[in-house]
Formats: C-alpha cells, sequence, structure tokens
C-alpha cells in the first residue's frame, strides 16, 4: 500500500509540473495581452505608452523568467497582483473558493443522492415503467444545457413567483439562503445526476448477473440487502471514477451557471480572467484548481486501493 | 407671431423632457439606488478610461470645472453650467480661459479643493506632470493648450495657441474630473477620492461597486440619495429578468436593444422606459492603403451600395439615425439637414439608382457579374459589430462583391486595424461629446492615433482648424455641415447608422435624466430620488 501511495505522489507532483508549463504557454500562445486589452478598450494603441505598460508589468521579459517568476512565487505562496484590480491576487481569489466550493459541493450531492439512488432503482425494476421513466429523466439531463436550464429556471421564476434567484451575500430568509445556492446546484447537477444514474444503472445490472448476487438470493438475503450490501458496493467503482471526473467537468459548468445566476464565485471570475488576459489571476487559479482536481484523483485512486484489495494488492 | 413660434417651441421642449426626464413633486432624502452594470470595468479611473463602464458608476465620485446640465438631455453650449469653477470667462483675443473657482470645497479625504488640483489634473492629461496616467486616451484634446495657470488658490487659466470654444465642450464631459493633486495615478485606479456627490466605498471586479452619500458635499441638501449600488451582471438576460423582478431600480444606461425593450414593457409595463441616441455611429474603415481599395471608384461603389434604412429596419426596428459623421439632428447639435444629407451620393432615397451607379463604378475598375471581387470584412467578436457586418456583407452582393466574414477578437482588433492588416472592416465610434472638435480631429485629422484609415486631406484639415475657431455657433454650424459632406464624399469613413438604445427604471426613481446626444455625460446622480 505505501509503494502504491508514494508512486501515486510522485505521479501527482510529475502531472501538477506539466500542468504548469501548459497553463503558462498556452496562456501565451492565445494572441493578445493585458496591454493589448487595455488599449483595445482605448481604441487606440500608444506604443511608447504601451512598452511601459509591458515593463511595469513585467511581460517584456523574456518567458523562461517570467515562468519562474510566477512558479517561484506560486510554491512560495506568493500569487503576486492582479494585473486588472491591482490588488493581491490571492486576495482576490480567496474570497470566491468558498463560494464556488459551496456549490460545487451542493451540485455535487445534489448528483450523487439522487443519481445513485435513481440509478440502482432503474436497474433492479429493468425493462418497467419506471425504468423508462427514470431513463427518459436521465437522458434529457443530458440533452439540457446547463446554461439554459438555468435561463429556464430563472424565467420561471420571474414569471410564477416574480422573484429571482440571483446571488444574494446575505440572505435574510432561510427561503433566500436556499434559493441562492440550492437553485444553481441543481441547475449544475442534473447533468451529473443523470450521468451518475446512467453509470450506477448499467453497472449495477452487470453486477446483478454475477454468481454470487444468485447464490446470496439463494441465502435467502433480503432484497436491500443483495441490492445494497453486495451489489451496490461492488457496482460502485465505476461510478466514483465518474464522480471523480464529473468533479473536475463540474468547473465547467459553473462558469455557465455563475455567469447565468450572476454568482462572484471563481469560475466566473477564471473567465473574466482569462478576456483581460490577467496572467497571474489565470495562473495561479488555474493552478490552484489543477492542484484540486489531482487530489481528487489522487483520493479517488486511494479510494479504488480502499474498495478494492486487488488493486493496492497488485498495482 | 413670434409668442406663437416661442409658445411651439416651449411645447416641443416640454415634450422632449418629459420623454427623458422623471418629473416630481418634493424631492425626499434617503434611499440606496440599485442598478445592475453590463461589465467590470478596467478600474474606477475615469481619466484612464475609454469607455462608459467607467463613467456610469464613478461620476458621481467626481465634479468638473463645468458640466452639462444633467437636466437637459441634449448636451450644447447652451447647457454648460458652472461646477467647481463658479465663473468663467474669455479673454479678448479667445485665447485665455479663465475660471473662478469655488470656495470652501473639500475633497472626500477632507483635504481643501485649490488651482492647484485643476493644474495638477491638466497637466496630467497633456502629459506635463512627473506623474503619469497609465493611459491617457484623451490627451489630443488639449492639444490646443499651451499651459494652464494659477492665480491664487481660487483662480486658473488656460493659455491657448488659438481660439477654440470646443475646449468648454470637452471639459464638461464626463470624461473630464478634476482629479486631487494629493493622490496617485495608481491610487485613484484603486480608491478613487473626488469632491463629488458620493463617496467611494469598494469594488469587488465582477460583483459590484459601492457608493455612499457624501455628507460634506458642497452643494448643501444634496445628494438625495444615501447611495448607489451597482451590480455587475455580465450577462445581459439575467440583468433584465432582475430588473423585472424587482431586483433594481433601474437598468445600465443604454443597454436595452430595442427587441429587449419591448420585452421589458411587457414584463414591467409600469418601468419608465426611453430610447434615445447612444452617439456611436457604425462605420466602414476601408484600407485604400492597398488594393483594391486604393481603387476610390471602389471604394465609391461600396458607399453607394448601402441601403441605410435597412440596417435601422432590421437591427433597431426603425429606430436608428442616418446620417454623417455629427449626430443626426434634431438630437444633435451639429448634425447636417437633412436636404443636405440627401445630395451626398449614397444618401439618395433611391437605393436601386444608387446600386446602378456602384456597378458603373465597379465595372469601369473591371469587376462585373462574371468577375466578382472577394473581400474580406473584418469585424469584432461582438453582436453589435458582427450583426451589421453580415448585413454589409449581403448588400455588397449587389455591386459585384463577394464579402466573407472576418471576425477578429477584441484583443487583435485594434493591432491589426492600426497595422492595415485589413480590407474592409465594419467599426464602430463613440463620442463623448457632441462636438466637431472631438469627433474631425480624433477620426479624421492627419496623424490621430484613432484614425484608422489614414485618411488625410490637407484641405479639410484647415477647414477643421476654421470651424474650431468660430465661436458664433450659428456661423460654425454650416462649416461643419459641409465639412462632414466632403468627409462622406471622400468616403473617409463611411457612416451606416448612428444607433439608439433604450434605458428603464422602476417608477419610484425620480430625477433621472438619459441625455440625447452623447452616453457619457449624464450620470452625477446628485439630485436622483427614490419616491418611496
Amino acid at each position: 500500500m505505501f509503494a502504491y501511495l508514494v508512486r501515486r505522489l510522485f505521479l501527482m507532483l510529475v502531472t501538477l509540473f506539466g500542468i504548469s508549463i501548459v497553463i503558462f504557454l498556452l496562456l501565451r500562445i492565445v494572441p493578445g495581452n493585458i496591454v493589448d486589452i487595455l488599449f483595445a478598450a482605448a481604441g487606440y494603441v500608444d506604443p511608447a505608452d504601451k512598452a511601459n505598460l509591458e515593463k511595469e508589468l513585467g511581460i517584456d521579459q523574456p518567458l523562461i523568467v517570467q515562468y519562474w517568476h510566477w512558479i517561484s512565487g506560486f510554491l512560495r505562496g506568493d500569487f503576486g497582483y492582479s494585473y486588472v484590480s491591482e490588488k493581491p491576487a490571492l486576495q482576490e481569489i480567496l474570497p470566491r473558493i468558498p463560494i464556488t466550493a459551496r456549490l460545487a459541493g451542493l451540485a455535487l450531492l445534489f448528483s450523487v443522492s439522487i443519481g445513485i439512488p435513481l440509478g440502482v432503482i432503474s436497474a433492479v425494476k429493468q425493462g418497467t415503467r419506471l425504468d423508462y421513466a427514470l431513463r427518459v429523466v436521465s437522458l434529457s439531463g443530458l440533452s439540457l444545457p446547463s446554461f439554459w436550464l438555468g435561463l429556464l429556471i430563472l424565467t420561471a421564476s420571474v414569471a410564477m413567483f416574480g422573484q429571482m434567484p440571483i446571488f444574494n451575500p446575505n440572505p435574510q430568509t432561510w427561503l433566500e439562503a436556499f434559493a441562492t445556492y440550492a437553485v444553481p446546484a441543481a441547475a449544475v447537477g442534473f447533468r451529473s445526476a443523470a450521468l451518475t444514474m446512467r453509470i450506477t444503472r448499467s453497472s449495477m445490472l452487470e453486477v446483478l448477473r454475477q454468481d454470487y448476487i444468485r447464490t446470496a438470493r439463494a441465502k435467502g438475503a433480503s432484497d436491500a440487502a443483495v441490492n445494497y450490501q453486495h451489489a451496490l458496493k461492488n457496482a460502485i467503482l465505476p461510478v466514483i471514477t465518474v464522480i471523480g471526473i464529473e468533479a473536475a467537468f463540474l468547473i465547467g459548468g459553473l462558469i455557465v451557471t455563475e455567469t447565468v445566476f450572476n454568482i462572484p464565485g471563481v469560475a466566473r471570475f477564471l473567465v473574466e480572467a482569462i478576456r483581460w488576459r490577467d496572467y497571474p489571476i489565470v495562473q495561479n487559479l488555474v493552478m490552484l484548481i489543477a492542484v484540486v482536481v489531482v487530489s481528487a484523483n489522487f483520493i479517488v485512486d486511494m479510494l479504488y486501493a480502499v474498495f478494492d484489495p486487488r488493486i493496492r494488492y497488485t498495482d | 407671431m413670434r409668442s406663437v413660434w416661442a409658445l411651439a417651441a416651449m411645447a416641443a421642449l416640454s415634450v422632449l423632457t418629459a420623454s427623458t426626464t422623471t418629473l416630481a413633486g418634493e424631492p425626499k432624502q434617503g434611499g440606496v439606488l440599485r442598478m445592475y452594470h453590463r461589465d467590470s470595468p478596467a478600474n474606477a479611473s475615469i481619466l484612464e478610461g475609454a469607455t462608459y463602464s467607467v463613467n456610469v458608476p464613478f461620476m458621481g465620485v467626481f465634479n468638473n470645472l463645468v458640466i452639462y446640465d444633467q437636466h437637459i438631455a441634449q448636451n450644447s453650449p447652451e447647457t454648460l453650467r458652472p461646477e467647481l469653477a463658479e465663473s468663467w470667462s474669455w479673454g479678448n483675443d479667445n485665447k485665455k480661459l479663465t475660471f473662478k473657482l469655488r470656495q470652501g470645497v473639500k475633497w472626500h479625504d477632507g483635504k481643501p479643493f485649490t488651482s492647484a488640483d485643476v493644474k495638477c489634473t491638466f497637466d496630467l492629461l497633456m502629459g506635463k506632470s512627473q506623474q503619469k496616467l497609465r493611459q491617457n486616451p484623451r490627451k489630443a484634446w488639449y492639444n490646443e493648450v499651451n499651459e494652464i495657470t494659477t492665480s491664487g488658490d481660487f483662480e486658473v487659466s488656460f493659455d491657448l495657441k488659438r481660439p477654440q470654444p470646443s475646449l468648454l465642450a470637452m471639459l464638461a464631459s464626463g470624461y473630464t474630473p478634476v482629479y486631487p493633486c494629493h493622490v496617485s495615478p495608481a491610487d485613484m485606479r484603486t480608491h478613487p477620492v473626488g469632491t463629488g456627490p458620493f463617496k467611494f466605498v469598494e469594488f469587488k471586479a465582477n460583483e459590484s461597486i459601492k457608493l455612499t452619500r457624501n455628507p460634506d458635499y458642497w452643494k448643501k441638501g444634496l445628494p438625495y440619495l444615501d447611495g448607489i449600488e451597482y451590480t455587475i451582471i455580465t450577462n445581459r438576460s439575467t440583468a433584465i429578468l432582475a430588473f423585472v423582478a424587482g431586483k433594481f431600480d433601474m437598468t445600465f444606461p443604454t443597454h436595452i436593444t430595442i427587441p429587449l425593450l419591448k420585452d421589458i414593457k411587457s414584463q414591467a409595463p409600469n418601468a419608465t422606459c426611453v430610447v434615445e441616441p447612444t452617439n456611436v455611429s457604425t462605420n466602414i474603415i476601408v484600407n485604400s492603403t492597398s488594393a483594391p481599395f486604393d481603387n476610390i471608384d471602389i471604394r465609391r461603389a461600396v458607399a453607394l451600395a448601402l441601403d441605410r434604412k435597412a440596417f435601422v429596419d432590421i437591427l433597431f426596428e426603425g429606430q436608428a439615425d442616418i446620417g454623417g459623421t455629427m449626430l443626426p439632428q434634431p438630437q444633435g447639435v451639429w448634425g447636417m439637414p437633412k436636404d443636405k444629407l440627401e445630395t451626398i451620393p449614397g444618401y439618395g432615397r433611391d437605393v436601386n439608382a444608387n446600386r446602378e451607379d456602384a456597378k458603373k463604378l465597379m465595372q469601369k475598375a473591371g469587376y462585373g457579374p462574371d468577375k466578382h471581387l472577394a473581400v474580406k470584412v473584418s469585424t469584432r467578436n461582438l453582436a453589435e459589430y458582427r450583426d451589421p457586418a453580415v448585413i454589409l456583407i449581403d448588400q455588397l452582393k449587389s455591386i459585384y462583391i463577394d464579402g466573407e466574414l472576418d471576425v477578429v477578437e477584441t484583443a487583435n482588433w485594434f493591432p491589426k486595424v492600426a497595422r492595415k492588416d485589413y480590407m474592409l472592416g465594419l467599426n464602430l465610434t463613440g463620442n463623448s461629446v457632441d462636438d466637431p472638435d472631438q469627433s474631425f480631429y480624433e477620426n479624421y485629422s492627419c496623424g490621430s492615433e484613432r484614425n484608422y484609415t489614414n485618411y488625410c486631406n490637407k484641405e479639410i484639415e484647415k477647414l477643421f482648424d476654421v470651424q474650431s475657431q468660430e465661436t458664433d455657433t450659428s456661423k460654425r454650424k454650416p462649416l461643419v455641415w459641409d465639412i462632414d459632406k466632403k468627409l462622406q464624399e471622400d468616403v473617409a469613413r463611411p457612416i451606416i447608422f448612428h444607433a439608439r438604445a433604450g434605458t428603464c427604471w422602476q417608477p419610484y426613481v425620480k430625477g433621472i435624466t438619459i441625455m440625447s446626444n452623447s452616453s457619457y455625460n449624464g450620470f452625477r446622480y446628485e439630485d436622483a430620488w427614490l419616491d418611496k
């Protein structure tokens, strides 16, 4: 187990180093920098002012110097200053993380708490009307873009109740607090729930056909014990994989959802930072997200080992 | 007879004013005006900004030397009012403009306002101070200013190289607030300090901008509002739904397109909505430095092919204006009269006849039904640019030009235009003041940074100077019209239309006037109030 953990940790560090290079280079490949954008907004280009500003921001230096300056700062916890707001990048990023984390956590919770039980029910009731109905729900979840669903929810709220659940930093009532996060979380989590449900269903169907399930039934185990103790435990591995991947994909969905519901989280902030080519914000934020995603995958790998002893013994 | 005309004029004026101003009873103190903001401005420094995304939230923090009357929709020389200056006077040769400054005015940090602050501000704008603005997009406005001199703490003079009555117009723009000497340009970007009715509280990028009432404002009793809060909502649908749901008291000014305005009126029938010109023209930039548009015949053919009314009908449901460089009358002060406009090739009412003329020019240049000219029509990747570009491409087909849309990201647009890496471009030009000097020198004078097409006509440049020095507005107008006509005939930058846009507010919001010939100057909000 220890060797397995060390190998995974090493792989994680190599991956993060590779990601840092990719993030850095991709940002420089994208045409234009903050100075171009500022002058584009002003409708003119003054070469002298442009050169001064590039020098002031350090983006006139060789790429290797810029990379070293950034990555060494990142490792020390010095994220530099936002080019746009001129405030410390960490000060800009940190307050937004809990907002997105709360939203992502709720969306993931929604996805798991809806997707897994419905997937199990769908598999157990295979071929029944309930199964067909649940499969239609899951297909619609996969087909509906979250921004469309979000806008639909907002429009319906205004049309039906004259109210609108957009971000409220100081909710006064329980309902406001609930609407602030739950509605957007449901909008973005619906797709994940649908995917989780489909994977759970197909994995369960495969497991339910195994000999040991038949044996369990023959020994007189109850349906609940067979389905949840024997079948689900073995069917859950691919579901965990999907949830791990979905956690990363969720960031993509959150960008749109945060924009539609006007939630000041990191996802929307990241898009704006990319639009402005605000390198300190984009580089550090994407790197932080990469750390989270790679760590999540690391945890998933560890969970594999916990759930399936064969992995920790053979890998 | 004269009294009849006067009565008619008054009636017309009252109709115009009533359409754009919230008339109300006795103003009430208190309340916070909640407005959404269409995007997150780069910073809070108006002097460095070049978009009204900065002016709208931050104009209330400052004062100018002079300002356009905030409750007369049309900015004109007659609506200039003193602000930090108590009065102004021109020297005998019209080359010295002296302001007597208001006494007892304090900056938001408690320091006194003096003539030194005015000198600092304009030295900064002219690039003469040690401290520099990170960007200085309107430096050219002060090309005719020799120097700023002070006489004591409360008098300041602008010494000009030659008479320039338009200087007052530019000083009255929302883009020309007076900055404090004791706060650096860098600090003004993040925490602006002004003398205005509202104090800066915080600016959270992509989130919100908050202003609070300045209790020590030099205009006693003002502002009425306790503060203004701007919530930044970049998604227009969300923003409008939030307004309809009552989350906001007002939409972002001139942010509502004509089709969306109908939605708002149907969903919030009590809301007050007005549509006004934004003084932003949609125009064509032609790269005349290389083939095929180095041929004046082809440039003229493009101008003749335009069916401007079709653009206006499709994009604005008929609610936009056709004119030359200057915003058309009646909202525009300097726009050409309609009869003069229609004498310009391409502006005649018979579009088919115009296009027949265009075809002849194209055939003269070697193109025809069997040999089409292939061009790329470049434009920025924004809806207000892309949509008219698509219509333009369709219209050019009628004169043997096959256009291909070349969508360019914002970051690359101006560098691309500056290095002349385009054939035909669709561009938007915003005018921060309705004034010929601002428009002519900025967009058409030889060597100007914003003269994207490098149009350079020394003869017309002399005419720019002649009109610029004319102090009598009635004599200046015909000069301006002649120049505007000549610019259109030269196909310097064919103007397609002047856009209009809507603004809405809840019925209890009072004291709001949307300017009808500028979208940059009307956001002081010192006497806006909430009738709640």
